[in-house]
């Protein structure tokens, strides 16, 4: 392995970036989604990287964690989509900007 | 530099995947992408000397997550073009919410010690490790997610569940059941 | 003698539990209640008897008890009584006189409804007074004077429905209260200087010498010694009691009671227990250090009874109540025993004084045997030649004014009359008092015969007037007269200068029958002067009224035409009350009224000032909560919930608003913890 850790880090970074954005800037319901889970796949790298490159890679607690964490993503999409296809459902939109039910 | 071209290779196509993800117009090219941004993340696991959760990764991001995303898309009627704009009106304060995100991301990364980091020898991630530690250092974590697991899966069923029609007026015409095409199979 | 002393406190015992139980009967027991009353003091009387018997054998003995009734600190409040002949004398007299009284009473007031609560209120005064006689501390003896005055009060005031008798209650009340107040100084300064109030306690009495000693030493205001002022102090009780110069208004009022009452108290028994006072007082009174003159104590008793004697006989003459007349001459009396005592000591006091209980007793019985028959009517201008309806009480009532008179040889009041002008002639320190005692013997005479000539001769002015077939009295009522009109006549014998027997039982010095004794010269010549003075009163008084007596009209009296200004005079009282109404009675509501505005006005005023004070802070209270408090607690919470509103104008319900924020908070994080560890 010659690649030093930055370049791992900035990757991520970058990933998480463009998720951020796509979360941020489109006003589909399902493509928030997809950048919240492009975001969690960067940090799940983030870990990955530093317990490879960690001092103690033997106690495989980054990968624990990143286990637990793609787990934790999985069932967190399924939920999140039954809540868009239930508010579809009501709603008859998917777009975002028309959620306005909580402001106040 | 040869040594490091899987690496490029990966982290160029998981980048462009990414951003096509984000960028498309057609939210089935959309989902698609990021089916192959979870990929190549997967890939990078594996060069990460993580096979397990490389593989891991493509069971359930790929297997699951994606297809449940295309799905979800296909339910919503959003495989059709969609209304007019695809970004959101107020992009300028996102622009620059994502681009103090990104600095505050880069930034440390580029100044901070662990920039020319080098990896140690190969540790190695047996499954027989991973399994050891999963009954006993991290039992509780694993049996809280099957927990979560349940009520994420019960919750979804329910939140997804259709109505009763117990609000319909008494008529006794009934309605002409429909004839169900491809393309019906979104929900009206 | 020992057992007696023993059961001494029986004698004023048995009429107290009488008048307790009598006082818990309803108003239809009247024989129940008279029964108990009669029974006691004839009880009592038996006892007394007794007691007299036992100190009749010589030498002179005293016998007391005394127990503790509480201890505080190192000394102890002692309380006791005490049996020598000046008690068992008055005992005998008490106890008699209340029981043949009690018993006139059952005639008298036989048609009244609430002759129950009479018998009631006369137990408890023989029962006070029996306790006057036997106290051997002169703070029993204040206990039992007070209870004397209650009963006093209660008994004048019987018909209390009557405005007048209710107000004269009241009257009799007040002023001996007046005299009280002095005679309770008096005691608190004995108690102080001598540290006991017992008579006689083994040498240690306050009457006796190592207490009398040490108080003649000091002296005090004036120049005075203590033992002189603690007695004029005394005195004062005795003065309010028995209806002295200045205090004697009370009693002439004190007739709105019913006879017997008149009789038993203001006669014969209560207004005697300030004589009584003087007597049992007198190692103090007359504690002096020159005992040739006699003490200062003394001489003041003199004059005050000498003055007294003139003072109540004068207005006696132009009086027209029978009731009236005979209780002025009781004040008048009561001069003369005081003027005895102060001239020739105990014996001669004591002597008037139980020949006087006699026949003025008498004389009011018979007064009420009077009233009685002429149907409640008591102006002598009205009555007229009864001597033909009421022979008895006639026969009494002339026994009894000739007793009251001192007419010669065989009546009582001769003697006891002459014993006390024969001391005051020869008083070494002036002879005023003698003249004035002279003098009022005569106007005594004079004012008796123009009653009884009023009374029971002529004929009543016309048929129109006269009170409709006077009657004499039932057998209840006249037997206890024709007893005390023989008392009246026998008691006299006890102290004539032949055998004084009263005056060797009081003071100790053996007496021997000597009839020649009556025919020493200077004993001879005071004889034939006293009874030159009253055979002329009496011959002057017959010739002016037995005339008047006859005519029609009563109206004015023969004094009248020749002398208004003064007869005026006399027959308002000197105009004594009126001058009481003008100055003490106008200073006292005036004070009174003072007292009252400065409570109304300045402690009133203060404690409203307090209150509006108050009020006023409670007020700042309220408006510093309200405004401040309240206000600031208010705008605070307004104040956060306009903050709350504000912020939540943040909240427009969209998530990507919500999710750039974090991203731009995370940076600033970055920010911040770059910066910080840097």
């Amino acid at each position: 392995m010659t690649t030093p850790l930055s370049h791992y880090l900035l990757l991520s970074a970058l990933l998480f970036s463009v998720g951020f954005a796509g979360a941020v800037l489109r006003r589909h319901a399902v493509l928030v989604l997809i950048g919240i889970e492009l975001m969690l796949n960067a940090a799940n790298l983030n870990f990955i990287a530093f317990w490879r490159y960690g001092p103690h890679p033997e106690a495989l607690t980054g990968l624990m964690f990143a286990i637990f964490s793609i787990a934790i993503a999985a069932a967190e999409v399924a939920v999140g989509l039954a809540l868009v296809i239930a508010i579809y459902r009501h709603r008859k939109t998917s777009q975002v900007e028309q959620f306005q039910a909580l402001k106040g | 530099m040869l040594s490091e071209f899987p690496f490029y290779a990966l982290a160029l196509v998981t980048l462009f995947a990414a951003i096509a993800a984000m960028t498309l117009r057609n939210l089935v090219h959309c989902a698609l992408c990021a089916a192959a941004a979870f990929t190549g993340v997967g890939a990078l696991y594996l060069l990460l000397d993580a096979p397990f959760v490389g593989f891991a990764q493509l069971l359930v991001y790929v297997g699951a997550v994606a297809i449940l995303i295309i799905f979800a898309v296909l339910l919503t009627c959003a495989a059709e073009t969609g209304p007019g704009i695809a970004f959101s009106s107020s992009w300028l304060a996102g622009v620059c919410a994502v681009a103090l995100v990104l600095a505050g991301l880069v930034l440390p990364i580029l100044m901070s010690p662990s920039l020319d980091r080098l990896a140690p020898p190969v540790a190695g991630a047996p499954v027989k490790d991973i399994g050891n530690q999963l009954m006993t250092i991290y039992v509780l974590p694993l049996e809280t997610i099957g927990l979560l697991l349940t009520a994420a899966l019960i919750g979804a069923v329910v939140i997804a569940m259709q109505d009763k029609p117990d609000a319909q007026p008494a008529s006794d015409v009934k309605p002409p059941p429909r004839e169900i095409a491809d393309k019906d199979l979104c929900l009206r | 003698m020992e057992a007696i002393v023993k059961y001494l406190w029986l004698i004023p015992v048995l009429p107290l539990l009488a008048a307790g139980w009598g006082a818990l009967l309803p108003r239809s027991r009247k024989r129940l209640a008279a029964a108990l009353a009669i029974g006691s003091v004839a009880l009592s009387g038996l006892l007394a008897l007794w007691a007299f018997c036992a100190t009749l054998n010589p030498p002179l003995i005293r016998h007391y008890r005394n127990w503790v009734w509480f201890d505080f600190g190192a000394t102890s409040l002692q309380l006791g009584w005490v049996l020598d002949p000046l008690a068992a004398v008055m005992l005998v007299m008490v106890t008699l006189v209340s029981l043949l009284i009690f018993i006139y009473s059952l005639g008298y007031m036989a048609h009244d409804d609430n002759a129950a609560r009479f018998f009631c209120f006369m137990a408890l005064f023989a029962a006070a007074m029996l306790g006057i006689v036997i106290a051997n501390s002169l703070l029993l003896f204040f206990v039992c004077w007070e209870l004397v005055g209650l009963a006093s009060y209660l008994l004048i005031g019987f018909w209390f429905q009557k405005p007048a008798a209710a107000a004269a209650a009241k009257k009799a009340f007040i002023t001996t209260r007046i005299g009280d107040l002095g005679l309770l100084l008096g005691m608190l300064w004995l108690y102080s200087q001598s540290g006991t109030l017992l008579f006689y306690d083994n040498g240690h009495g306050c009457l006796e010498q190592s207490s009398l000693a040490p108080l003649l030493a000091r002296a005090t205001l004036g120049g005075m010694a203590v033992s002189t002022g603690i007695s004029l102090l005394i005195f004062c009780g005795a003065v309010g009691k028995s209806g002295q110069v200045p205090l004697h208004v009370w009693l002439p009022d004190a007739m709105e009671g019913p006879t017997p009452v008149s009789a038993l108290i203001h006669a014969a028994t209560m207004v005697a227990a300030g004589v009584f006072l003087v007597a049992r007082m007198f190692p103090l009174m007359s504690n002096s250090l020159n005992p040739a003159t006699g003490s200062s104590a003394l001489h003041v008793v003199t004059w005050v009874g000498a003055i007294t004697a003139v003072f109540a006989a004068s207005i006696a003459v132009a009086q027209n109540d029978i009731k009236r007349i005979l209780a002025y001459s009781t004040v008048s009396q009561l001069g003369y025993m005081m003027m005895g005592l102060g001239v020739g000591g105990v014996a001669v006091g004591m002597f008037h004084l139980i020949t006087h209980a006699c026949f003025k007793a008498l004389l009011f019985l018979g007064a009420g045997s009077v009233i009685h028959g002429c149907s409640g009517g008591q102006d002598i201008r009205r009555m007229g030649g009864l001597r033909k309806f009421m022979p008895l009480t006639f026969v009494t009532y002339a026994v009894g004014t000739m007793a009251l008179c001192g007419v010669p040889l065989f009546f009582a009041g001769f003697w006891s009359k002459e014993e006390i002008l024969h001391a005051a002639r020869h008083w070494p320190v002036s002879n005023i008092p003698f003249c004035l005692g002279v003098a009022a013997a005569f106007l005594t005479a004079f004012y008796m015969t123009r009653q009884v000539a009023y009374v029971f001769f002529g004929k009543p002015a016309d048929a129109a007037q006269a009170h409709p077939s006077p009657r004499e009295s039932p057998p209840v009522m006249t037997v206890p007269l024709a007893i005390l009109a023989v008392l009246a006549i026998l008691v006299g014998f006890l102290g004539t200068p032949a055998w004084p027997w009263f005056q060797s039982y009081l003071t100790g010095e053996p007496a021997r029958f000597t009839l020649g004794k009556i025919f020493d010269r200077p004993q001879l010549n005071l004889m034939f002067l006293s009874t030159i003075v009253i055979g002329a009163a009496i011959a002057l008084g017959w010739r002016i009224y037995a005339r008047a007596a006859s005519q029609t009209s009563r109206d004015i009296d023969p004094l009248e035409k020749p002398m208004p200004a003064i007869f005026a005079c006399l027959r308002n009282k000197f105009f004594v009350d009126e001058f009481y109404a003008r100055t003490l009675i106008r200073w006292t509501s005036s004070f009174s009224v003072l007292a009252d505005w400065l409570d109304r006005f300045v402690w009133g005023g203060a404690v409203w000032a307090v209150a509006r004070l108050t009020l006023l802070l409670s007020f700042f209270n309220n408006d510093a909560d309200e405004s401040l408090v309240n206000q600031s607690f208010d705008n605070g919470c307004e104040g956060l919930r306009n903050s709350g509103r504000l912020l939540a104008l943040f909240q427009n319900g969209q998530v990507q608003r919500y999710l750039r924020v974090i991203g731009v908070a995370f940076a600033a994080l970055v920010l911040l913890l770059f910066w910080g560890c840097a």
